[in-house]
């Protein structure tokens, strides 16, 4: 047992479910330094159009990270495991789509139709792949995500080759002007379609009896086998709707990045960052996390020239090191607890 | 169960065959697949270093391919930029050792605070961003077009075959020095159980550090003389998927143990250019056969080729303690 939750429950009453999408109370100097940090974003704003116009930029792609960030959060809830394929299997949703697409599907249908087949992927991928190695330890289940990594690049390669290809955006028109900042529409359509998603999810897991199951499953295996919950479907369940979260995050970044088989390496790392900024335990963490990345990247890289577009990357690797070395639960995370 | 393979006459004959294929190998393939093997002989020091940290240390590495990529670009730089051609390429080779050892020092120091799957993320971002580096100074590192090694000497492949496996037989023999005594015994005690190897009097700080800092010496080799093999060094010589082979490879090969790496490192090179002769597979896809592969390894042997060979070492003692209890079944 690695989290020292002590109670488990309060399925119905709204202000323990407040409660929790608050975290418990350790977290005040975390949520202390978000709010700061969100004050000097808005004042920042207020005085610069410019710099309005980055955090703006910032959210959308932030949003995208915590999609991903969350679908990782998601599987090491349900296996303690971080899916290294995460990526590679939102990359595979989304030339799913793309090939939808292509044979003349309209937009919306091919983008449900796709989180339809991640979904019950990432249930097969559960199923088939992920339990005969469940109880062969940390190494095996790494490796074995490792193998889905490989097999997803591979079969992208094999099926679509290697040529980055165009995404079409949800919507396209010409940007929204507020006040000086011009909101990109695919921006906004990414940040309600991503936002949107999480809140439906938190529903589900909040208020509906098989949301109920999964947390318990996630959080005590073994009691919750015991009152009736068939806990290796419910993590079967955990890697389908991770995998239908990757598939949005691919669709809503692929307008941007291109389409490529290697397109989603990037975004897992500042997933990854994403996920260990929010605590790796923690949904709302990663949500939160995600916005936070998309928002520091962007204007690390657009004031300090030192950055610029080339060490983005290099940067969510020091943030993620920087976090781990100072605060390894991150912002909502529990402090592991070990039994000896 | 670690001395489960047969006895030292065994293993030193295994040992010498080893020597004499790799001495008559250059006598009997072409000029140009001598090239190849000494990849084979390059991927198998990567590999090797992949082992020592995850398969013995057993701290999961995803960032090898990064270590590499400094060891090839310390002989890049000291080649191109410093003049330290012909004979001094192999003096270049130490030092992108000693280079790598460093930054896996760097490494390594953060994973002492960090339990497994941390160590795993922050490898694999190491592997991811560290190919950035090079594009932003590129009038040191040649930028994404490459730092050519020399244009006037161009080394022939037989040289080439010789150096990888010097390289690789000197490795070898470290590592197996290394691992047989007091440091193999504490790396192999972390991984097992990190307090029980604190609580025996291991030092977690100097020996998690160590084990990161050799493996990386060992890949920062690899890197260098695959360097010198290329003649030209950029960043896309190491994408993430060179890190991510070198799992494949040490598993494949079997975490652990010294005796299977070169069923990986042959793996590596060589199962690229079967899977493009390979019907239906096509061309650019080996990565669908070694996802395969590995994820069929894990399910099927776990311990890897290694562990193979000891399954079947293990077989005639098996064999005895069977015929053992039905001759006592059969008494009673």
């Amino acid at each position: 047992m690695s989290s020292v939750e002590q109670t488990f429950g309060g399925a119905g009453g709204h202000v323990t479910a407040l409660r929790r999408l608050l975290g418990p109370r350790s977290t005040g100097p975390a949520v202390v330094l978000l709010l700061a940090y969100c004050v000097f974003l808005v004042i920042g704003s207020l005085k610069s159009t410019q710099f309005a116009q980055q955090v703006v930029s910032g959210i959308a792609s932030g949003a995208t990270f915590a999609a991903l960030a969350l679908a990782l959060v998601l599987i090491y809830r349900a296996t303690e495991v971080i899916n290294l394929a995460q990526g590679e299997m939102a990359m595979f949703s989304t030339y799913i789509a793309w090939q939808l697409l292509a044979w003349g599907v309209g937009y919306w249908g091919a983008f449900f139709l796709t989180l339809a087949i991640s979904f019950l992927g990432g249930i097969g991928i559960e199923r088939l792949v992920i339990r005969p190695v469940e109880r062969g330890g940390l190494l095996a289940i790494v490796i074995v995500t490792v193998g889905l990594f490989l097999l997803f690049d591979g079969l992208a390669l094999r099926i679509w080759g290697g040529l980055p290809r165009d995404f079409p955006p949800a919507i396209s028109g010409s940007p929204i002007r507020v006040g000086g900042v011009a909101f990109s529409v695919q921006d906004l359509v990414t940040v309600c379609v991503t936002i949107g998603a999480v809140i439906l999810l938190w529903l589900f897991f909040q208020f509906t009896k098989v949301g109920l199951a999964l947390r318990a499953a996630a959080l005590r295996p073994d009691a919750a086998r015991l009152v009736g919950v068939r806990v290796s479907w419910m993590l079967a369940l955990g890697w389908g709707l991770a995998a239908a979260l990757g598939a949005i995050a691919g669709m809503m970044i692929a307008p941007t990045t291109l389409l490529s088989p290697t397109f989603m390496q990037a975004i897992l790392l500042y997933a990854f960052a994403a996920a260990v900024l929010g605590g790796l335990e923690s949904p709302a963490g990663a949500v939160v996390g995600g916005l936070a990345i998309g928002v520091t990247i962007n204007l690390l890289g657009a004031y300090i020239g030192w950055i610029g577009s080339v060490l983005r990357l290099p940067a969510a690797l020091a943030i993620l090191l920087v976090v781990l070395l100072i605060k390894p639960s991150g912002l909502f995370g529990r402090a592991a607890v070990r039994k000896v | 169960m670690r001395d489960a393979l047969p006895g030292v006459a065994v293993r030193a004959a295994a040992l010498a065959l080893g020597v004499v294929v790799l001495l008559w190998l250059p006598t009997y393939v072409s000029d140009f697949r001598q090239e190849q093997f000494a990849l084979v002989g390059m991927w198998f020091m990567a590999i090797l270093g992949q082992n020592i940290v995850t398969g013995y240390a057993g701290q999961i590495s995803l960032g090898h391919g990064a270590f590499m990529m400094i060891g090839a670009y310390t002989t890049a730089i000291l080649v191109g930029h410093y003049g330290w051609t012909h004979g001094y390429k192999l003096a270049t080779i130490p030092v992108a050792g000693a280079i790598a050892f460093g930054a896996g020092a760097l490494v390594g120091l953060p994973a002492l605070r960090l339990s497994g799957l941390y160590v795993a993320l922050v490898t694999f971002a190491l592997a991811v961003a560290l190919p950035q580096f090079v594009t932003k100074w590129p009038h040191f590192t040649g930028g994404t077009s490459g730092l050519p090694l020399s244009y006037s000497d161009i080394p022939g492949n037989h040289y080439l075959y010789v150096v990888s496996w010097s390289c690789a037989a000197i490795c070898f023999v470290l590592a197996w020095l290394l691992l047989r005594g007091r440091t193999g015994r504490a790396f192999r005690s972390i991984r097992d159980s990190e307090i029980a190897a604190v609580s025996a009097g291991v030092s977690l700080p100097v020996y998690k550090t160590f084990a990161f800092a050799v493996s990386a010496a060992f890949a920062g080799i690899a890197g260098a003389v695959y360097a010198i093999i290329s003649n030209i060094e950029s960043p896309q010589n190491f994408p993430l998927s060179v890190s991510i082979n070198l799992v494949v490879g040490a598993a494949v090969a079997g975490f652990g143990s010294l005796w299977g790496i070169w069923v990986g490192a042959i793996l590596l090179e060589f199962l690229p250019i079967w899977s493009q002769s390979a019907p239906g597979l096509g061309q650019n896809a080996p990565a669908v056969v070694q996802g395969l592969i590995l994820i069929l390894v894990m399910f099927i042997i776990p311990g890897g080729f290694a562990g193979l060979l000891r399954e079947l070492a293990r077989l005639p003692s098996r064999a005895r303690a069977f015929g053992a209890t039905n001759f006592a079944r059969t008494e009673s």
